[in-house]
């Protein structure tokens, strides 16, 4: 699957399928930091991802 | 995972309040904590009008579509700040939300340029006083946000502070002991004497997250790249520290914001308190007449240092 990720804005690749949780643990992210966002959609940590989907994972903390 | 309030696909798990909501039941939940904040903190009535300090991330403009939504009177105020691109496309997003959500709703936004009012951007500003960027970014938004609901008429200040934001800045002052800062670290600070605008964080009992998961549901376009400026600041990484520790327990930094403010209640009442303490230690300042614990304020000070650094 293809991700988006930003700070700074990158893209990755992952295979799928996946759990959007699995997904934030392989790359160490914390879920009360990040909306995992597909086409329009929010999806919680139990959805499953396949391997042709493109997610953005969006950080929410901002604020200096 | 299904919604707690009906059949739906939920879009946020809310582990803190052992819930999860579909795009309906979350827009409801995030609206009934504004409008509970509003009315616990006595922050403004229905008829009063507001000034929202805007800068096209996803709180402020979600502040600003919720108390729009809620039926209320706000107006906006967006400081430019002349930071390249990452202030271009903030602007962008303030004004293609003022035109969508804003205007139809008869609220008004007002743009403040830095570059045009201050002399310099805010870089430039920063570098020619000695001083760091969001230093003196904050006194100018302070300032302009202050001097901007005092002279438009308004009744209160209102911004996109949420409970990150709080809890974050508690554990900053915690750390270094700043007490004298606790005082004032409220989701409602009274106009404690002439000059000074009420002020009121709306969103305090929300999280970053729960805001950010609201704007996307209601399709609010905000701007997600962070301040190049904010790079390594410490509320990052208190915030970062907080999520750590809530990932672990959730409702931690909930508990760790809410019991400070009620032992702040019950330690004094804070509203007079406050009011005497401002009243001991603040004149008008002598430039621009807003209350200062010096002769002239920080505002003015840095705008004359720049005014002779420049000429």
């Amino acid at each position: 699957m293809k991700i988006h990720l930003s700070h700074p804005s990158r893209n990755i690749e992952m295979a799928g399928p996946k759990r959007v949780g699995d997904v934030l643990t392989e790359l160490h992210l914390i879920p009360e930091g990040y909306l995992i966002i597909r086409g329009e959609d929010l999806l919680t940590e139990d959805e499953r991802l396949e391997d042709s989907d493109t997610i953005e994972i969006r950080p929410v903390i901002s604020g200096g | 995972m299904k919604c707690r309030k009906c059949p739906a696909q939920a879009v946020l798990k809310l582990p803190r309040h052992n819930t999860a909501f579909c795009s309906t039941h979350l827009t409801d939940f995030v609206r009934g904590q504004v409008e509970r904040a509003i009315k616990s903190q006595k922050m403004f009535h229905p008829n009063d009008r507001i000034l929202v300090a805007v800068s096209g991330g996803k709180d402020s403009l979600a502040l600003w579509e919720i108390l729009l939504k809620l039926g209320y009177q706000a107006d906006a105020l967006y400081v430019d700040q002349g930071i390249g691109t990452y202030s271009q496309t903030s602007r962008e997003k303030v004004e293609r939300f003022t035109e969508l959500v804003a205007k139809p709703c008869g609220a008004t936004l007002t743009i403040h340029h830095v570059e045009e009012e201050e002399g310099a951007n805010i870089p430039d500003l920063a570098n020619l006083i000695h001083r760091p960027t969001c230093s003196a970014c904050g006194t100018v938004k302070r300032y302009q946000f202050n001097r901007a609901t005092i002279q438009g008429g308004y009744d209160v200040m209102a911004t996109g502070h949420n409970l990150d934001d709080e809890a974050a800045r508690l554990l900053g002052n915690v750390l270094h002991w700043q007490e004298e800062y606790l005082q004032k670290q409220s989701p409602m600070l009274p106009a404690s004497m002439e000059g000074f605008a009420k002020k009121v964080k709306p969103l305090y009992r929300l999280t970053e997250r729960e805001i950010a998961a609201y704007a996307i549901v209601n399709r609010i376009d905000y701007i997600v790249e962070e301040c190049p400026m904010s790079k390594g600041a410490k509320m990052l990484v208190y915030k970062d520290v907080l999520n750590r520790l809530e990932a672990e327990s959730p409702g931690t930094k909930h508990t760790f914001y809410f019991q400070f403010l009620k032992k702040q209640a019950k330690a004094q009442p804070t509203q007079g308190s406050m009011t005497q303490t401002d009243h001991a230690t603040l004149k008008p300042c002598t430039s621009c007449s807003q209350p200062t614990s010096t002769g002239i304020c920080s505002y003015c000070k840095m705008v004359a240092r720049a005014k002779t650094a420049t000429s």
